[in-house]
């Protein structure tokens, strides 16, 4: 493999020729800051917030867009490159509204961080600001595009990775926006509702919306485990706070799906705290349930199934387990039923 | 599957056969995407225009039920134009000869009055899959969901097998399981026929090996499947049963006879999340914790045992599944005790060779393991038959196309055939309390090709009677051109649209799995 050596901040790296030179800072490990910028998608260089200054190179290039060359001296956080960095963020926060302090987004919000980063308290640039009505008219997507940077990720992961290109920039100027075909509420545009735009917006423009008002990025707990509906084994993120499961997150690393989802997989948890969920044990009595407690209900089954087994033979019970259950429980549930029993009568929805 | 999901973009050609993968598995229709991207080929075969139909190079729009002879007629062409791997068949297979005269019988005409796929076409496929470097099969439920399920996943095996599309990385043979954890149910003996990792409970030594681990003897003959414990059940020999997480009542064929079945127990114990249809018709109903409030593993379809973990507390006084069981077990005089999850795995790899080097605790290092894994240091199987066949020699087995058990006539001149929804999941008992879904899809409906609905003098949105040999409803209909003439289709996840009511539970005699993608039914104006 052909390789091409140049130097980052002073440090001599070595790549493969065709890497460009946010990869090779990020393989020497350099962050540069990005907005635009997604590994998985094609690089437009859009947001210019990864400029860098190249010897011999006139303008500050993009680095998400521009290939190493051999020899070539690379400057990642010189005085022009910050100088050129806080414009930019000036001039996206010029029409930002500036509601962090109740932004959902707050925590997780490239915006802010950069604007932290690069201390930028207010934009020194007045002008005019947007006054979009906030898309709510989905289920589970709350569009704002007061707050779009036009990163196009939103844009490009629905086309290049789901391959649906429901959405796309239309009108032009400081008009521009992201938005389904002839301008629809996201709820009537052909949209799968994958949540994958959520998943990349670095900003607050697209965000879950059962995920509002409860509770800040930092407060939420995230546990990593397994969706339970297909049999794809897509990794999810329970987001917790306050002993509920508040929402449903994808991380990069998921080891099947990445940070990609279905509808389901993101935002089908609201099961789990439904009102109807069963909370103790029921026991019929004259035709009606009423609640009993653990040792009488399992007293009660105990007595019933041993009185079956007892007067017609193992085999006249059968168990059905089951594919929501864990490996551990169907294990349980088949020694149950072979060893307690004593039948073979198991089986499970597999055909089903 | 034979192969892992992430390796769904190396094939060159995508054979995908009654599987709905956009709707069912989206997730790795994405990989399929990817495919399709680097320039693979798709080609579908599927009754219905499905999505994935659309984004195929060649979509086989088969005659519901045809699948067999579409296959045998593939195999036909590949040995008849010489386009099989010989190197393979050689060295890896047996019993060519058998299939070579078996599939004779189906030259591509012949193979085209049956499916009604172009005899043309079914050369074109076959030698695109013959000649492809990497081809790889997928398929879900509209394979196996017929009276002949497992002739039609034999004779997808002797496909592979003659191609040689099989054993390596990005090419093999891989059902798509529909449930999270329908994998793992299977792998650790929730089957009546087998034991974990499919151990066979008619083996003695198999029988030796749990009872001393379980210090109980294990009975010998193989017990009932599903459909065959309501059978049971209805005919009083079968008394009582202990359902867990299921709801047969709407998912499975002859949703009444199910109903009756359950009904005319002595005793009924249901252990679930919420009050299922199933549930509902118990004498003791005991709460579960769900998937959030506990630890575990789940299996998914490539195999990879990955960590369940608990995030919040179940609700009331609902406990985890393996505890409920535990004091069960103790309360029937088998005293049974883990301290967590971790300890069960520990005794499933003691017992279970393929599952012998997996335990909780190398699990939540990394991204899950691929059984086989059967040491603490086994890295796990990517894709599998590398080497060898678990039997050894890939046995190649002749397979007879046989019609569906219901045929249209004139008492039932349409054909039902039934599958899922994106925006919904299996009998709804989760995705149907999901405000946001409920949204999404409210409600069934029953599509209908507009030439059938012309003829019947029904309009799109109308309400109409379905009716089969077991049951009649009254459904919502659409106009789809997404299924051909003679074909209608709905989703089994509405209770209010309780489609297995209708269907036909004639099994495949192997694998004892019902008929639900095929059955005649008749559409009547109201």
């Amino acid at each position: 493999m052909e390789t091409v050596s140049l130097t980052i901040d002073g440090r001599p790296v070595t790549v493969p020729a065709g890497t460009t030179v946010l990869e090779a800072a990020s393989a020497a490990g350099i962050t540069i800051p990005t907005l635009c910028h997604d590994p998985e998608l094609t690089a437009v260089g859009a947001c210019r917030l990864c400029v860098v200054e190249i010897a011999g190179m006139r303008n500050l290039p993009a680095s998400c867009v521009t290939q190493v060359s051999e020899g070539m001296e690379v400057q990642t956080a010189s005085p022009a490159v910050i100088e050129a960095r806080r414009t930019i963020l000036e001039l996206l926060l010029a029409s930002h509204p500036q509601d962090c302090l109740a932004c959902d987004k707050a925590g997780d919000c490239r915006l802010q961080d950069y604007a932290y980063r690069y201390g930028i308290r207010s934009s020194p640039f007045r002008g005019e600001t947007h006054a979009y009505a906030v898309d709510a008219s989905h289920p589970f997507i709350l569009r704002d595009l007061n707050k779009c940077i036009l990163c196009g990720k939103c844009v490009r992961v629905c086309a290049e990775v789901q391959g649906r290109s429901v959405i796309d920039f239309a009108y032009r100027g400081f008009g521009t926006r992201v938005i389904p075909a002839f301008d629809l509420p996201l709820a009537q545009a052909d949209c799968v509702s994958c949540g994958s735009c959520v998943a990349v917006c670095p900003v607050g423009a697209l965000q879950p919306k059962e995920m509002q008002g409860q509770g800040r990025t930092w407060e939420r707990r995230k546990v990593r485990t397994v969706c339970p509906y297909c049999g794809t084994g897509c990794t999810i993120e329970l987001n917790v706070n306050d002993g509920r499961v508040v929402g449903v997150t994808s991380a990069p690393d998921g080891a099947v799906n990445g940070r990609h989802l279905c509808v389901k997989g993101r935002f089908g948890y609201g099961f789990i705290h439904h009102p109807e969920r069963l909370r103790q044990p029921l026991i019929r009595k004259e035709k009606r349930f009423v609640t009993a407690g653990w040792d009488e209900a399992l007293a009660y089954v105990a007595e019933r199934l041993g009185r079956v087994k007892a007067t017609h033979g193992p085999d006249a019970v059968a168990v059905l387990t089951s594919a929501r259950c864990t490996n551990e429980e169907n294990y349980l549930i088949s020694k149950f039923a072979r060893a307690v029993l004593g039948t073979n009568n198991i089986d499970h929805c597999a055909r089903l | 599957m034979t192969n892992s999901i992430a390796e769904i973009p190396e094939a060159d050609f995508i054979f995908a056969i009654g599987t709905n993968t956009t709707e069912t598995h989206p997730v790795i229709s994405l990989f399929v995407r990817r495919a399709l991207r680097r320039g693979a080929t798709l080609v579908v075969a599927d009754p219905r225009r499905t999505e994935l139909a659309g984004l195929a190079t060649v979509h086989l729009a088969h005659r519901a039920g045809s699948d067999l002879a579409l296959l045998n007629g593939l195999c036909h062409v590949i040995i008849k134009e010489g386009l099989w791997n010989r190197e393979f068949v050689a060295q890896r297979t047996e019993g060519f000869e058998a299939l070579r005269e078996a599939v004779a019988k189906y030259p591509p005409e012949k193979v085209e009055a049956i499916t009604g796929i172009n005899a043309e076409t079914i050369r074109r496929v076959a030698r695109e899959y013959a000649r492809a470097e990497k081809a790889m099969i997928l398929y879900t439920m509209g394979v196996t969901q017929h009276i002949c399920g497992t002739a039609n996943v034999l004779a997808i095996a002797n496909l592979a097998l003659l191609t040689g599309h099989i054993g390596r990385p990005g090419t093999g043979v891989n059902p798509l399981r529909g449930q999270n954890n329908v994998q793992g149910a299977c792998d650790m003996g929730g089957l009546p026929h087998v034991l974990t990792g499919y151990q066979s409970i008619t083996d003695p030594a198999v029988r030796e090996k749990f009872a001393a681990a379980w210090g109980r003897p294990l009975p010998a003959t193989p017990g009932l499947t599903v459909g065959e414990m309501f059978e049971a059940a209805l005919a009083g020999k079968v008394r009582a049963m202990y359902i867990v997480g299921e709801n047969p009542v709407l998912s499975d064929p002859d949703g009444k006879h199910v109903a009756e079945a359950l009904a005319g127990l002595d005793f009924l114990v249901v252990q679930d999340i919420f009050l299922s249809e199933t549930a509902a018709l118990a004498d003791v109903v005991l709460p579960a914790a769900c998937f959030a409030e506990k630890e575990g593993t789940f299996t998914n379809t490539e195999r990879r045992v990955q960590l369940v973990r608990k995030a919040v507390d179940p609700p009331g006084e609902a406990l985890p599944d393996w505890q409920i069981v535990c004091r069960l077990a103790t309360a029937m005089g088998y005293p049974m005790t883990y301290p967590d999850a971790a300890a069960i795995m520990e005794e499933i790899a003691r017992l279970t060779p393929s599952y012998g080097g997996i335990s909780h605790r190398r699990l939540a290092q990394g991204a899950g393991l691929q059984w086989p894994c059967p040491t603490a240091d086994h890295p796990g199987t990517p894709y599998l038959h590398a080497e060898r066949f678990t039997r050894g020699l890939g046995k190649f087995h002749p397979v007879e196309y046989v019609p569906p058990a219901e045929e249209p006539d004139g008492n039932y001149p349409l054909l039902l055939t039934t599958g899922r929804r994106l925006f919904q999941y299996h009998t709804g008992t989760m995705s149907r309390r999901v405000a946001g879904l409920e949204a999404l899809l409210p409600a069934e409906w029953l599509e209908v090709n507009p030439a059938d609905l012309a003829a019947l003098g029904l309009t799109d949105g109308e309400e109409a009677r379905l009716s089969s040999r077991r049951g009649s409803l009254v459904v919502r209909v659409r106009a789809s051109t997404a299924v051909p003439p003679g074909l209608v289709f709905t989703s089994f996840h509405f209770r209010e649209l309780a489609i297995n009511q209708l269907t036909n539970p004639a099994r495949d005699p192997q694998a004892k799995i019902p008929e639900l993608k095929v059955c005649a039914v008749r559409l009547e104006k109201l």
